[in-house]
């Protein structure tokens, strides 16, 4: 354990992601495996969420899928940094198309939350920014400060090329806030809100 | 992309473009893909098309989940591996059948006709029973003048029903993948 860095994650996310998805009221939002979800619930659920209960890795993916779809409007995947990690490629994948209205929003506490709270490769010497940056992905950055929130909303609704924040966040472990594990409801009603029928 | 020159493995045969025709007047819009010789011609004429958007992944999986983003969105997406890739997708393909949604893959079989390399023959004789585990409906094509209809079929059953459908392209139908360069 001698490589641990400190890690100093000070931010409310729970507040965090309320207030983000507050300022981005029209966005379509991925929510990632296990507390972002939880975050993404308590925040007020909305139609134009979806939620993730599995797919460990993909919740980037499917937001780069969704945002090729819907090139006007705006998409923003939460997720943790130990989802994240496990998607690791697809930050290349997304640069290679540079989707104009894609953000991806890592919430980091540096653990795995949902499974004891074990160190994650971000607390071990992994730069999540670094790797997102080294991937292509110009607009990458680091949110230290809860008022930085306004950096990530200016950049979901200017819809001016992908971009990448790290949210450095408390490593507290919330109470759950549970939304409707049927993929099939929240798949049809996410598309009904875009007009689609439910398929 | 659309100006790389064709890889000395890849011969064009007339049911690789049937393939394209297929995807492409079916309303297929987002194509993922990790490559392969057999699908190296279509991945050519996806990205020469205006209308189509070429994806290239660093493992399969994420071509499952850019599938479901796609479908979320209002887009049809086929995703066109090898395989040896079909391993790499098992536990994506959950979100597939969790929350029902159309799904399309191409595979271009390795490991099973005049190959060269005994490594590509486990994945290979694994690839359709991890498929139907995961709840995909396989199909194989083995000869060129089926290749147009067997994925028409199948496209209708994915977006049209929303099933989940794989098709199998034979390794002798891709032909032998010549070993020595001359």
């Amino acid at each position: 354990m001698s490589n641990n860095q400190a890690f100093s994650g000070t931010i409310e996310r729970r507040a965090f992601v309320k207030e983000l998805i507050s300022l981005c009221p029209e966005a379509l939002v991925i929510g990632g495996l296990g507390s972002s979800t939880y975050d993404m619930f308590a925040a007020g659920d909305r139609d134009q969420n979806f939620y993730l209960w599995g797919a460990m890795g993909g919740a980037a993916a499917i937001g780069l899928g969704l945002a090729l779809a819907q090139p006007n409007k705006s998409v923003v995947v939460i997720t943790g940094d130990g989802e994240q990690l496990m998607g690791m490629g697809a930050l290349a994948t997304i640069n290679a198309q540079q989707p104009k209205n894609l953000t991806i929003v890592v919430l980091d506490n540096g653990h795995f939350g949902e499974t004891g709270m074990q160190h994650s490769h971000s607390s071990l010497g992994t730069d999540l920014t670094a790797v997102s940056k080294a991937c292509g992905i110009a607009h990458s950055f680091k949110v230290k400060e809860a008022s930085e929130v306004k950096t990530i909303q200016e950049h979901v609704l200017a819809r001016a090329g992908v971009a990448f924040a790290q949210v450095y966040v408390k490593a507290d472990d919330l109470p759950r806030a549970l939304p409707s594990r049927n993929g099939v409801h929240i798949k049809n009603r996410f598309r009904q809100t875009l007009g689609l029928a439910p398929l | 992309m659309s100006s790389q020159a064709a890889p000395n493995d890849s011969q064009t045969h007339p049911w690789q473009d049937d393939i394209f025709n297929v995807l492409k007047k079916g309303g297929v819009k987002q194509v993922s893909y990790v490559p392969d010789a057999g699908h190296a011609h279509v991945i050519r004429r996806i990205h020469a098309d205006p209308d189509m958007r070429g994806i290239v992944l660093t493992t399969e999986e994420e071509g499952v989940a850019i599938a479901a983003g796609a479908w979320l969105g209002g887009d049809r997406h086929a995703l066109l591996m090898q395989s040896s890739g079909v391993g790499n997708c098992i536990n994506m393909m959950s979100l597939l059948e969790s929350c029902r949604f159309p799904f399309l893959t191409l595979v271009t079989m390795r490991g099973e006709y005049a190959e060269f390399n005994p490594w590509q023959v486990p994945m290979s004789q694994a690839t359709q029973g991890v498929m139907e585990l995961m709840g995909i409906t396989v199909l194989r094509v083995s000869k060129p003048e089926e290749v147009e209809d067997v994925i028409s079929a199948a496209l209708d059953s994915v977006f049209e029903a929303g099933e989940r459908v794989a098709i199998l392209l034979s390794q002798s139908l891709i032909g032998r993948k010549k070993w020595v360069r001359n």
